[in-house]
C-alpha cells in the first residue's frame, strides 16, 4: 500500500501555468470564462500563487503552484457534515460527488484553499465536452471538487502493475501537471518507500511544507533554496 | 364546551376586570381590517422575495455574490443572526421565571414568541446556503456526528422542541378562555386546550411541566449558541479558531435577543394600546439588562480583539487590520458605535432611559449585532493564509431579497401570532393580581432576621 506524496521544486518552476492548463483538460474542470473569473471565481485544482519578497527596489517574485496537499490531519475531513470528503488507505483525500450537500464547509475551514466550488451547472464550451477524459467523472452545480492527486491515473498504473504481476515501480504514476511541467518540477510518488524520488527529496534540506506548524501533515513537499 | 369553570378564589379588588380581559383579547377577538391589510402585504412582499430566490433554485448559487474565498455570505450572517435572536424569548423568561422577578408576568409570553418564530427562520438559513439543497436528507441517512454543523442540527432541533413546548404550555389556560369566550375558529381554541378546566389538579401538573421545561431550556439555549460559535471555532482559520468564541456568542446572542424583544414590545404596545400593562417600569427593568449585556458584549469584544493585535500573528494581522482599517472598517466601527456607544449613553442616564431613549438604542443593537455577525464571517474568510489576494465580497440582489423576506416572514409570524392568541399571558397576569402579592410579601418576610425566641431578652 503506497502512501501518496509530491515534490514541487520551486527553484525550477517558472510559473508558465502548463500545469494548469493540463489539469483543466485531464480533470474535466469546468470553464467558468472570464466574468466569473472577474467575481473571483476562478476554477482550478491546482493555481499558481504569486509571492513577492524583499523590499520594493529588490522585489523578487516567486510562483508557488498550489494544489490540494493531501493533508494526513485534513481539517475538511473533520468539518463535513455528510463523509463526503474522506483519506483513504493510500492518504488521497477524496471527493464523493454525488453525496456533497455543497454546505461549503470543508472549503471555509481548509487552510490552503485547495477546493472549489461549481457555483452554476458546469459547461465545457465547443469541443472540450467531446474530449472529456473518460476516466474522470463530471460534476453536477453546487458541489465542492478539488485535486485527487490525478486518482484515476493510480489506479491505471496499478491496475497495469496487476496484471503484470508486480509491484509499482517509483515514477510509474504520473499527474497531468507533473506529465506537463516543462521544467520538470513536480513529482509524484510513494511517502513510504524511503527509496523513491519524492522521499528523497522529502528529505532534502530544501525541503518544507505549507504550513507545518498547523499540524494538518501535508503531503505536498516544496522544495527551496533556504537562505 | 361548558363555561363552568371552577373559580378557585374569591375575585379580590385585585382581579383582572372583564374590561382588561377585553383589552388583553382585543387582537383575538376584534381583529379589524388592519389585520388583513397588514398580513397581504407581508405574504406579497415574502412572495416576491421567494420569486427573486427561484433564479438560484434554477440556475444554482452563482447568482448569489459569494465566491471564493468568500464561501460563505448573507445566509450564514443571517443564520447566526437570527438564531441569536431566538435567544432573547426562552432565556430570559426561563431566568425570569426561573428568579421569581415578577415583573416578568406580562413579558414572558412575547419573548416565547420571538424565539419559536425567529428560530423556525433562523434554522432555514442554512438550507439556503446549500449547494443541494434537494440532498439534504444525507444529512440523516450519512451524517457525521463528528461535524459541527451536525450538534448544530441536534441542538437546534432540541431547542426548537423545547421552546415550541415552552410556549405553548403556559398558553393552554389562556386558549382556554378563549374557548370559553366562543372565539373562532371553534374547533382549533378546544382541540389546544386540551380540556383545561383549571382543577387544582390540573393547574398542579401544568405549573410542574413548566417548571420543568424552565430548567431544561437554559442549558439547550446555552448550548445552541455555543455550537454555533463551534462552526467557527472548530476551524483553523484566523480570527474564528478562538476558545473565547462560545460564550461570546451567547452574550451576543441574549444582547441582541433582548433589544429585539424592546423593540416589539414597544411597537406592540402601541399597536394594541397595552399601555396599562406592559408599564415603564418592565422596559426600565429590562433596559438595565440590556445595559449589563452591552458592557459584557464590549468586554468580550476588546478581549478578543486585543489578544489578536497583541500576538501581531501575521494571518491574525490581515483579518485584523481588514476589519480595523480595511474594507470593513465603516462596518466595524459601525458595530461599536452601535453595540456599545449608542446604548450605554442612552441607558445610563435616567433622562434619556425613555421609551423613545430606549427604542433608538435596541434598534441601534439589532443592527449592530446583525454587523457583529457579518464582521465574524466575512473577514476571517476573505484573508487566507496563502499568499492570496484579499477576497471581497458583494451580496446579491437574490440575498438581499432572502434577508427582507427573512424579516417580513417574523413580522408575519407575530402578526399571525396575535391575531390567534393573546400577546399577554392573561392567567399569569390574574394569577400576579390574585396571589403573587400575598406570596411576595411572605417571601421578602423569610428574607428579613428572625424574631427574637421566647425567653430571651433582647
Amino acid at each position: 500500500m503506497a502512501r501518496w506524496g509530491m515534490a514541487i521544486d520551486l527553484d525550477r518552476c517558472t510559473g508558465c501555468g502548463n500545469c494548469m492548463a493540463a489539469c483543466h483538460q485531464e480533470n474535466n474542470l469546468t470553464a467558468v470564462g472570464p466574468e466569473e473569473t472577474d467575481q473571483s471565481r476562478a476554477f482550478h485544482w491546482i493555481r499558481l500563487l504569486r509571492e513577492v519578497s524583499g523590499s520594493e527596489a529588490h522585489a523578487a517574485v516567486r510562483y508557488k503552484p498550489a494544489l490540494c496537499v493531501q493533508c494526513d490531519d485534513p481539517p475538511c475531513v473533520k468539518v463535513c457534515p455528510v463523509h463526503a470528503t474522506y483519506l483513504s488507505e493510500e492518504g488521497i483525500v477524496g471527493q464523493i460527488y454525488s453525496r456533497c450537500i455543497g454546505c461549503r464547509y470543508c472549503m471555509a475551514a481548509c487552510p490552503y484553499n485547495a477546493k472549489v466550488f461549481n457555483w452554476y451547472e458546469p459547461e465545457w464550451p465547443g469541443e472540450l465536452k467531446r474530449k472529456a477524459n473518460p476516466d474522470v467523472s463530471f460534476r453536477s452545480h453546487g458541489v465542492v471538487e478539488k485535486c485527487t492527486f490525478c486518482h484515476h491515473r493510480v489506479n491505471h498504473a496499478r491496475e497495469q502493475a496487476r496484471a503484470e504481476d508486480r509491484e509499482l515501480r517509483d515514477g510509474e504514476v504520473v499527474p497531468a501537471c507533473a506529465e506537463s511541467c516543462p521544467a520538470r518540477a513536480i513529482v509524484l510518488g510513494n511517502l513510504d518507500d524511503p527509496e523513491s524520488t519524492v522521499s528523497t527529496l522529502a528529505r532534502s534540506p530544501r525541503a518544507f511544507r505549507p504550513h507545518e506548524d498547523l499540524g494538518t501533515r501535508p503531503k505536498v513537499f516544496y522544495l527551496e533554496e533556504q537562505e | 364546551m361548558s363555561s363552568e369553570r371552577a373559580k378557585v378564589r374569591p375575585s379580590t379588588s385585585h382581579d383582572l376586570s372583564e374590561q382588561d380581559i377585553d383589552a388583553l383579547l382585543r387582537s383575538v377577538e376584534q381583529p379589524g381590517s388592519a389585520f388583513r391589510v397588514v398580513t397581504t402585504l407581508l405574504i406579497l412582499i415574502i412572495l416576491g422575495c421567494w420569486v427573486l430566490f427561484s433564479r438560484q433554485i434554477l440556475r444554482g448559487l452563482g447568482v448569489t455574490g459569494l465566491n471564493q474565498p468568500v464561501g460563505w455570505g448573507f445566509y450564514i450572517v443571517n443564520f447566526v443572526f437570527f438564531i441569536g435572536i431566538s435567544h432573547a424569548g426562552t432565556l430570559i423568561s426561563a431566568i425570569l421565571r426561573l428568579s421569581n422577578a415578577e415583573w416578568r408576568r406580562p413579558i414572558t409570553r412575547m419573548a416565547e414568541v420571538i424565539t419559536v418564530v425567529v428560530l423556525a427562520i433562523g434554522a432555514f438559513h442554512p438550507v439556503l446556503d446549500l449547494g443541494r439543497p434537494d440532498r439534504m436528507l444525507n444529512i440523516f441517512t450519512a451524517g457525521r456526528l463528528q461535524s459541527p454543523l451536525l450538534w448544530d442540527v441536534s441542538s437546534i432541533s432540541a431547542y426548537f422542541m423545547a421552546s415550541t413546548v415552552y410556549l405553548y404550555m403556559p398558553m393552554i389556560p389562556d386558549i382556554a378562555l378563549l374557548r370559553d369566550r366562543g372565539a373562532r375558529p371553534r374547533w382549533l381554541y378546544s382541540f389546544l386546550a386540551w380540556n383545561w378546566q383549571n382543577t387544582p389538579r390540573q393547574r398542579e401538573v401544568l405549573e410542574r411541566a413548566v417548571n420543568i421545561m424552565m430548567i431544561l431550556v437554559i442549558p439547550i439555549a446555552v448550548s445552541v449558541h455555543t455550537v454555533i460559535s463551534y462552526i467557527f471555532a472548530m476551524t483553523l482559520q484566523p480570527g474564528w479558531h478562538s476558545t473565547i468564541f462560545g460564550p461570546y456568542f451567547v452574550v451576543g446572542a441574549i444582547f441582541s435577543g433582548i433589544a429585539a424583544l424592546m423593540v416589539l414590545m414597544i411597537v406592540l404596545r402601541r399597536v394594541f394600546h397595552l399601555e396599562r400593562y406592559l408599564k415603564e417600569i418592565h422596559f426600565s427593568h429590562l433596559s438595565k439588562l440590556l445595559l449589563v449585556m452591552s458592557l459584557l458584549w464590549f468586554y468580550f469584544t476588546f478581549s478578543e480583539y486585543l489578544t489578536a493585535f497583541f500576538g501581531n500573528e501575521p494571518a491574525e494581522m490581515r483579518v485584523f487590520f481588514y476589519k480595523f482599517t480595511g474594507p470593513y472598517a465603516t462596518l466595524f466601527w459601525g458595530m461599536v458605535v452601535c453595540n456599545f456607544l449608542i446604548p450605554v449613553v442612552l441607558l445610563s442616564f435616567r433622562r434619556t432611559r425613555t421609551i423613545p431613549g430606549i427604542m433608538v438604542a435596541s434598534i441601534a443593537i439589532v443592527i449592530g449585532m446583525w454587523l457583529e455577525r457579518l464582521n465574524i464571517v466575512v473577514p476571517s474568510l476573505a484573508n487566507p493564509r496563502l499568499a492570496y489576494p484579499s477576497g471581497f465580497y458583494v451580496p446579491s440582489l437574490v440575498e438581499w431579497a432572502m434577508f427582507v423576506g427573512g424579516l417580513a416572514t417574523f413580522a408575519l409570524g407575530f402578526v399571525l401570532f396575535a391575531r390567534l392568541f393573546p400577546l399577554i399571558s392573561v392567567w399569569e397576569l390574574r394569577e400576579g393580581q390574585e396571589i403573587a402579592v400575598a406570596e411576595t410579601a411572605e417571601r421578602v418576610e423569610s428574607y428579613l432576621p428572625d424574631p427574637v425566641p421566647k425567653g430571651e431578652t433582647a
